[in-house]
């Protein structure tokens, strides 16, 4: 579990994340939404360390991130696994390898029980006969699988996942919701994700935090988000005709 | 500019010292420092080679062309080639034609591996990004370069001795003689301080454009060209500076 307290970042005077507090469940999809602008990949990386927050506290399983030092850091690191935006995946190596990388660096394996950890997670993210590929040479879901594996072939506690749908058409962005919503559950990971595909907020949003310019602005689930009486969040959420219509008739299914 | 100056050169400084930290696995730095001596070796072998045999015979014809008076003996034709190859030509053109050659390509690899998260995607691992993306590099190149300048100085008055010869300047003898005329070992030794120096500069430098690239293609683009011009830059004053304090 990730308890985040009080956070605040800002730059160059400009408030980015003002005060923001949330908790992110074990074994479940926590989803972070917002517009453009509104402070969500900041929070993502202060998370993660990238960024260093003016102010707050954010514990990982009761330790204070902000308070540990250079090597519980670094332990901490390995149980954490991150699927970007762009996935990036090393592009000099293969997809074999991209997987392989951080068994190489962390663990003791012989060559053989790394080939069969890396095969293992290919086969769980349902990629075949893609080995000896190059990023470049595989589609853009693909990438996404293969980043998606080298993020848990460490089988990590904790799990950050940055807009995985972006660029991405409808039916693969399903699919790679439903295999990170798979995993979460399967490995009982810490998932926390940046989003603002609607399809990922209404389908796996076990605990929904949305930020609306650096504050937040609402907590909930998918179904209280239905429901909700928050004005800015439901012009984000039901922003088309199309939306609002199935909203409403969400609403009627459920009351 | 000042502050500029100095912003950057901190961050420099700061970036050669998070450099030298325990690697996480010996292995894959090892294999990782062989792939970068087969690239910046191998990779910049022919335009070496090229440049160093041109260089020699260009010094050839043009040394022959001023030495005019006939109280100067032909065979002191190899001992300029000899001498400026050794403290001047082989390590200092050489390394500038280098750090076009490998400067850019470490910049933009770097550069590219910032803007598309590569980079983050490693300090996320636990990775120190230093240790693993920039050490290999400079400890390959500190490696290779030497050897390619002693390579470089072989062709170089070996394409003296081809121009020297083939257009009847001098004959076989007279170049050979020349070659042994006053030979000055601390010249060669010379050169491959240079050589190392040089070889720190390149790498470090053009590690440190790419690394810390902010922006988009236009920007890996720019940062290339910045590292290039400043290593040449700093190379320059390198130059100068080893010559005024060791010879």
């Amino acid at each position: 579990m990730i308890e985040v307290k009080n956070l605040s970042k800002a730059f160059s005077g400009k408030v980015v994340l003002d005060n923001v507090s949330c908790n992110l469940y074990k074994g479940k999809m926590n989803l972070i939404i917002g517009t453009s602008g509104s402070g969500k990949s900041v929070f993502m990386k202060c998370m993660i360390g990238l960024i260093q927050p003016e102010k707050g506290q954010i514990f990982f399983d009761g330790k204070d991130l902000l308070e540990m030092n250079k090597d519980d850091k670094k332990e901490l690191r390995k149980n954490i696994g991150m699927l970007f935006q762009g996935s990036a995946l090393f592009d000099s190596m293969t997809v074999e390898d991209n997987i392989k990388f951080p068994l190489d660096m962390f663990t003791n394996h012989t060559l053989k029980e790394k080939k069969n950890i890396v095969n293992g997670v290919l086969d769980r993210v349902n990629i075949d006969g893609a080995n000896k590929k190059f990023p470049s040479e595989i589609s853009g879901g693909m990438q996404k699988r293969v980043a998606l594996a080298r993020a848990i072939v460490l089988k990590p506690k904790f799990l950050f996942v940055d807009e995985p749908n972006s660029g991405l058409d409808p039916k693969t962005s399903l699919v790679i919701d439903k295999l990170i919503m798979e995993l979460t559950r399967e490995y009982e990971i810490t998932t926390v994700v940046n989003t603002h595909d609607m399809n990922t907020v209404l389908e796996s949003g076990d605990n929904i935090l949305y930020l609306d310019y650096g504050k937040k602005g609402w907590e909930g689930t998918k179904e209280e988000i239905i429901f909700n009486d928050n004005a800015r969040l439901n012009d984000f959420i039901f922003a088309s005709d199309f939306l609002r219509a199935a909203k409403e008739k969400r609403m009627k299914e459920l009351s | 500019m000042i502050k500029g100056f100095l912003t950057h050169f901190g961050r420099y400084i700061l970036m050669l010292k998070q450099m030298f930290r325990r690697p996480e696995s010996g292995r894959v730095y090892y294999k990782e420092f062989f792939h970068q001596c087969n690239e910046i070796g191998i990779g910049s072998l022919w335009i070496v080679i090229i440049i160093s045999l041109f260089l020699g015979a260009v010094t050839t014809v043009q040394t022959a062309y001023q030495l005019v008076s006939p109280l100067v003996g032909l065979e002191l034709i190899a001992t300029i080639i000899r001498d400026s190859t050794f403290l001047e030509l082989s390590p200092t053109v050489t390394c500038i034609v280098l750090a076009g050659v490998i400067g850019s390509k470490i910049s933009s690899e770097l550069g590219n591996m910032r803007v598309s998260e590569q980079i983050d995607a490693l300090e996320i691992m636990g990775i120190n990004t230093h240790t693993f993306l920039i050490l290999p590099k400079i400890l390959a190149s500190i490696f290779v370069i030497p050897c390619l300048i002693v390579l470089s100085m072989f062709l170089s008055v070996l394409g003296g001795y081809l121009a020297g010869t083939w257009s009847g300047i001098l004959n076989p003898t007279q170049f050979e003689m020349g070659l042994l005329l006053d030979f000055v070992p601390f010249n060669l030794f010379f050169g491959l301080i240079k050589a190392f120096v040089f070889a720190f500069i390149i790498t470090s430098v053009s590690a440190y454009f790419g690394y810390y690239v902010k922006g988009g293609a236009l920007e890996i683009g720019r940062s290339s060209t910045k590292a290039v011009v400043v290593s040449c830059i700093i190379i320059l004053l390198a130059d100068y500076g080893l010559a005024a304090l060791l010879l």
